[in-house]
């Protein structure tokens, strides 16, 4: 059972942590090389981006962080060798309703099927609702990204919306699902 | 080609700012109008800085936010606004958002007429291939519109909203370009 | 799906301000590479400059319409040269560009890599119906590199480029999705 002694941010494999604004931009600028990455990622057309620009992302992107107080954004960091490989994001977060989108990304096809998605999900999960105390989290995919939708599944995400063909991809359109998981429900779980 | 901009009981037109900030400041001091409307909190905001806001989003055309006045063509009146929102051009799918300010247009089918007019634009000018929208399901007049126009629905997002200490929620509804065609 | 950006002979990348600068700053030192690939007057500007561009585009980050890529070679990996692709999303149809700086890679089916590369990025990506480009007459080696991806001449304009005292006439191609996807579907 989790209490207030529990770490938040320590996981068994991954930690979370902050950008690290001279190193992390080059490891993203590979990422997004990737166009396989950029597809289970993105529903925007794959772009690769140089470093230089990822930097000033950061820079914006912290930015936001401190104004906006709708958004937490958390490095994914291998625990033995402190290198990055992905990112955990609450976003869109209204307060009065209790709400936030949740996206996670491992950016090397070397660092899926590890288990490592599952372990930022679960602290992800924690965050948001034990400590942002929110009401709901919800989560999209297409429908493609099969290991996002079963990732979801596992923790109890329910598919609520199936908008219909709404994007188009190599050479056919296809769904994108809404999820949703309440508070309740996650922590009937735990 | 004819007007693709005029229905049979509303026609759409360019925003005039200063016109626009007046009319939306007074129709937001009617909550049940901005709760109708807007998933954040119920605000008041001076039609001085609507205004501002307005002039921004006019003086530079957007590739991707195409906004419109709603009046009505008994009297020319303006009642309320329309746009899409945000538009994905490579998934060519645009999001839609409308809303009638003054209460005795509501309930006599000019939400429904004034977006079958956009439903037009979206589909036959922009060429967009999917028309999506969110509606809260504490408004059952605005579902039952746009079910009239052809919108199916997709879903919705459980609990989403906080009202009077109840919570509702949010119903996903789209429109594909070729169920238009055969409507 | 498919591997967006890696073809049989290059890939698409995007490279940092100052590798992009360092290389500018070189090939257009080569006019003859210049006239190929541009309409305006050839030009030679400071390394300085050229870099302030391209990091003012790193702080502004890509706009929707317009699309580029550095290409590098598989084997070597080495930076060659640059594809851009100017997009009308209302119209479903983009302009592309595309340039190799480095002299030894000219004629050896670079250019037809990264072309295809590109249709299949554009037509499968950005889901558009209709990739365009011109080109100068006095580039065969060009025309002749976009008809094997597919691409048809559709006209001319005549004498609409002057160079060393002589005009030529400017070609203009396009290729529409469904001509792509039956020539993918033939292989």
């Amino acid at each position: 059972m989790f209490d207030i002694q529990t770490q938040l941010f320590e996981g068994q494999d991954i930690r979370f942590g902050p950008i690290d604004h001279e190193k992390d931009p080059g490891v993203e600028s590979k990422w997004t090389h990737d166009s396989e990455f950029m597809r289970l990622m993105e529903t925007s057309p794959a772009r690769p981006m140089p470093a230089a620009m990822i930097k000033k992302q950061y820079e914006k992107l912290e930015k936001q962080v401190e104004e906006d107080k709708n958004l937490y954004h958390f490095m994914i960091r291998a625990k033995v060798d402190d290198r990055l490989i992905g990112k955990a994001v609450i976003q869109w977060i209204e307060w009065t309703n209790g709400n936030g989108f949740i996206r996670i990304g491992i950016g090397a096809s070397e660092d899926r099927r590890k288990g490592y998605g599952t372990q930022a999900l679960r602290m992800l999960l924690r965050f948001a609702f034990a400590e942002l105390n929110l009401f709901r989290v919800s989560a999209a995919a297409p429908e493609y990204n099969e290991g996002a939708i079963a990732l979801l599944q596992k923790f109890g995400f329910v598919q609520e919306v199936c908008r219909r063909k709404a994007l188009e991809r190599d050479g056919r359109r296809w769904d994108l699902y809404i999820f949703g998981l309440l508070n309740d429900e996650w922590r009937n779980q735990a | 080609m004819r007007d693709i901009f005029t229905g049979r009981l509303v026609r759409l037109s360019a925003i005039d700012p200063e016109e626009m900030s007046k009319a939306f400041a007074r129709w937001n001091r009617d909550s049940e109008f901005t709760r109708l409307l807007n998933m954040s909190v119920t605000r008041l905001n001076s039609s001085k800085a609507i205004q501002k806001w307005l002039e921004k989003e006019v003086e530079e055309p957007s590739p991707t936010d195409f906004f419109f006045t709603i009046r009505s063509l008994d009297e020319d009146k303006l009642i309320g606004g329309l746009g899409l929102d945000g538009i994905d051009w490579a998934a060519r799918e645009a999001f839609i958002g409308i809303f009638i300010g003054e209460r005795e247009y509501w309930g006599k089918g000019c939400g429904t007429d004034a977006m079958r007019i956009i439903l037009r634009y979206a589909f036959t000018e922009l060429n967009v291939w999917r028309v999506s929208l969110g509606v809260f399901d504490y408004n059952p007049r605005a579902i039952r519109s746009y079910e009239k126009v052809g919108f199916r629905h997709e879903g919705r997002m459980r609990q989403y909203l906080n009202h009077e200490g109840k919570r509702w929620d949010i119903l996903f509804m789209g429109i594909q370009r070729d169920e238009w065609l055969q409507l | 799906m498919k591997d967006l950006f890696h073809g049989e002979l290059v890939r698409f990348t995007f490279e940092e301000p100052e590798t992009k600068a360092k290389a500018e700053v070189r090939w257009q030192r080569d006019t003859e590479f210049h006239r190929l690939a541009d309409g305006d007057a050839a030009q030679l500007t400071s390394e300085k400059k050229i870099k302030e561009w391209f990091d003012k585009q790193a702080e502004d980050g890509f706009k929707p319409e317009r699309y580029s890529f550095s290409v590098r070679t598989l084997a070597e990996n080495q930076y060659i040269g640059s594809l851009g692709l100017w997009v009308d999303w209302i119209h479903s149809e983009a302009w592309v560009g595309i340039a190799i700086g480095e002299r030894e890679f000219w004629s050896k089916g670079y250019g037809t890599d990264m072309m295809k590369l590109c249709l299949q990025y554009v037509f499968t990506e950005l889901c558009i119906e209709r990739l365009s480009l011109g080109l100068h007459e006095y580039n065969p080696r060009a025309l002749r590199s976009y008809e094997k991806c597919g691409f048809r001449l559709e006209g001319r304009t005549r004498k609409d480029i002057m160079r060393e005292g002589k005009h030529y006439d400017s070609l203009w191609m396009g290729i529409l999705r469904d001509e792509w996807l039956q020539i993918q579907n033939g292989d």
